[in-house]
């Protein structure tokens, strides 16, 4: 330390003598234009060394090792469980699913309005699904033919399992606008 | 009084409500000389007097204190939610009138040759701020914290159980200020109402100062130097924005159905809202014909409605209508402001379309999340 504060005098001193040329070592004080530069840089490059790592570790964070989410796929029931004709709401709460069944099979709709992601209210009076955040309406299908959402509710894969089971499988969803709610794991026919 | 209750629902109606507000607006607001010359003709200049500022605050408070009678305008208004829009009319016409009444009265002086109210020759090229300014300031402060304070202990939060990601509120509201904006989204697609309108409001908004070269009224309230300027403002100011919010705070209800203020919010309230995209108005309904699968050749009429919308009407316009402002603005200026105009044109229109016709989009391509 006294040996820092020694040279910081001597420079101020205005006895001091000229600074030596430029890009040569002076007498002592340590600094001179070429290691202010080498200093620089290795300061620029810690500086975006420690930023880099930072935003390394928080990206690292959007991938988490275990994901705290309801499973993707579950095990819906027999189809006899189901009425024909009826909108089934008792997978809504847990998974976000509406099950429902025609004369020819069963279809699993998601319950995300294809809007803005509002949940849809089934009104079984009118026999429609209608979104309590800008008034889309869905019909019993899932085509979307009130307010301003733009495409149909999407449907998850639904198949059989070898027990007779319905499993849903949200993974994979089908689109209507898109032609693929004919696919044949779209429809569960009964 | 049920009869006048029935009457006020009635004229509540967004069709009727909205097209009274647009056909009226021009004329206490307006924007050029023919405009202008009714306006005296029907008195509104007569608005901005003392004495009109006393009637109409009666009037509005009399029809809430009438309304608070009511049981389903009270739960609308009283809902510590709403308050601040209740808040919101009486403070919009009072600042509206505050400035229309100094801005007229600047007008009739700058008449009759005098210097206007806000003329103010700083000695020495000083204005007094210790103590004149600060200490008005200081009393706005504590007065504002007060009652900011009282509001808050007396009307609190309406905390509802935990969010539920499969239970959404009915109606589900956004804050009091963004209400606007949600009325927004019920006419157009997310991405359009959601980003790129706004997006344009605060664009055009910064764009302001530069599109104005009119450097007449700077510094103090007028009105008729800057008729054209001030009328677009209080446009979107008063009726795309603040009409939105009350519309959006007291008219919508259940399902996001439009309601009377004193009409029961019946969340089984059916309304025939089954709405038609542009192509299939075209090709199903006038030509009989299924869509085309291609989906240029389904939106193409759509895309050409859009292009000549924003691509061919500007340099009509300022061939024709807008002649004398393309030639004060220039082509860049011009080109800016028109585009920007148009695009806020494009809710009203919008609004009007689905409530005639219930045409859901021009453009609809849902393939690939483009809808207009």
């Amino acid at each position: 330390m006294p040996k820092a504060t020694e040279k910081k005098t001597a420079t101020i001193a205005p006895s001091s003598p000229p600074p030596a040329a430029l890009g040569q070592a002076d007498d002592g004080s340590g600094v001179n234009r070429r290691s202010f530069f080498s200093w620089l840089s290795i300061g620029w490059l810690a500086f975006i060394a420690a930023t880099g790592g930072f935003f390394t570790m928080m990206l690292r964070f959007f991938f988490p090792n275990v994901l705290f989410e309801p499973v993707q796929t579950f095990r819906a029931g027999y189809p006899d469980e189901y009425q024909v004709g009826e909108v089934d709401l008792r997978w809504k709460g847990e998974y976000g699913v509406w099950i429902v069944r025609n004369d020819e099979g069963i279809y699993a709709l998601s319950t995300v309005c294809t809007h803005l992601g509002c949940t849809p209210n089934w009104l079984a009076t009118e026999q429609k699904f209608k979104c309590p955040c800008h008034g889309s309406g869905f019909r019993k299908t899932g085509i979307n033919y009130e307010g301003p959402a733009p495409r149909p509710l999407e449907r998850f894969r639904i198949t059989l399992s070898d027990d007779g089971q319905i499993i849903v499988d949200k993974t994979k969803k089908y689109q209507q606008e898109k032609g693929q709610w004919g696919d044949s794991e779209a429809f569960l026919k009964v | 009084m049920d009869g006048f209750k029935h009457l006020v629902d009635t004229l509540s109606r967004p069709t009727i409500l909205v097209t009274f507000t647009f056909l009226i607006f021009f004329f206490i607001f307006p924007p050029s000389d023919w405009f202008e010359k009714w306006h005296r003709r029907l008195k509104f200049d007569g608005l901005w007097s003392k004495k009109s500022l006393w009637i109409i605050t009666a009037i509005l408070v009399g029809f809430f204190v009438f309304g608070l009678g009511d049981s389903d305008f009270r739960s609308i208004m009283l809902k510590p939610d709403n308050v601040p829009i209740t808040g919101l009319i009486f403070l919009l016409f009072f600042f509206t009138w505050i400035a229309m009444s100094q801005a007229y009265k600047n007008d009739a002086l700058q008449e009759a040759g005098l210097p206007v109210d806000e003329q103010y020759d700083a000695p020495n090229d000083k204005v007094l701020v210790w103590p004149d300014l600060v200490y008005v300031e200081l009393i706005s402060i504590v007065l504002c914290s007060a009652f900011m304070l009282i509001w808050s202990i007396g009307l609190p939060a309406p905390l509802e159980e935990p969010a539920n990601p499969s239970e959404s509120p009915n109606p589900a509201k956004a804050p009091w200020y963004f209400l606007g904006l949600q009325e927004m989204l019920v006419y157009f697609d997310p991405w359009m109402a959601g980003v790129v309108l706004p997006s344009l409001i605060i664009l055009g908004l910064m764009a302001i100062p530069y599109l104005d070269n009119n450097s007449e009224g700077s510094g103090y309230y007028s009105y008729k130097n800057r008729k054209l300027s001030i009328s677009i403002f209080m446009f979107g100011w008063l009726i795309l924005w603040n009409l939105l919010i009350v519309i959006g705070t007291a008219l919508r209800g259940p399902n996001w159905n439009f309601f009377g203020p004193f009409e029961y919010w019946d969340s089984h309230k059916v309304e025939a809202l089954t709405n038609v995209n542009l192509s299939e108005f075209i090709y199903v309904k006038w030509m009989s014909t299924g869509l085309p699968t291609s989906i240029l050749f389904r939106e193409i009429w759509g895309i050409l409605i859009v292009l000549g919308y924003f691509l061919v009407l500007p340099p009509l316009l300022a061939k024709t209508k807008l002649k004398g402002m393309y030639e004060r603005l220039g082509a860049a200026r011009y080109s800016l402001f028109i585009v920007l105009i148009l695009a806020a044109l494009t809710l009203p229109i919008k609004m009007y379309l689905r409530w005639m016709f219930n045409l859901k989009y021009i453009i609809a391509i849902p393939e690939y999340f483009f809808n207009f």
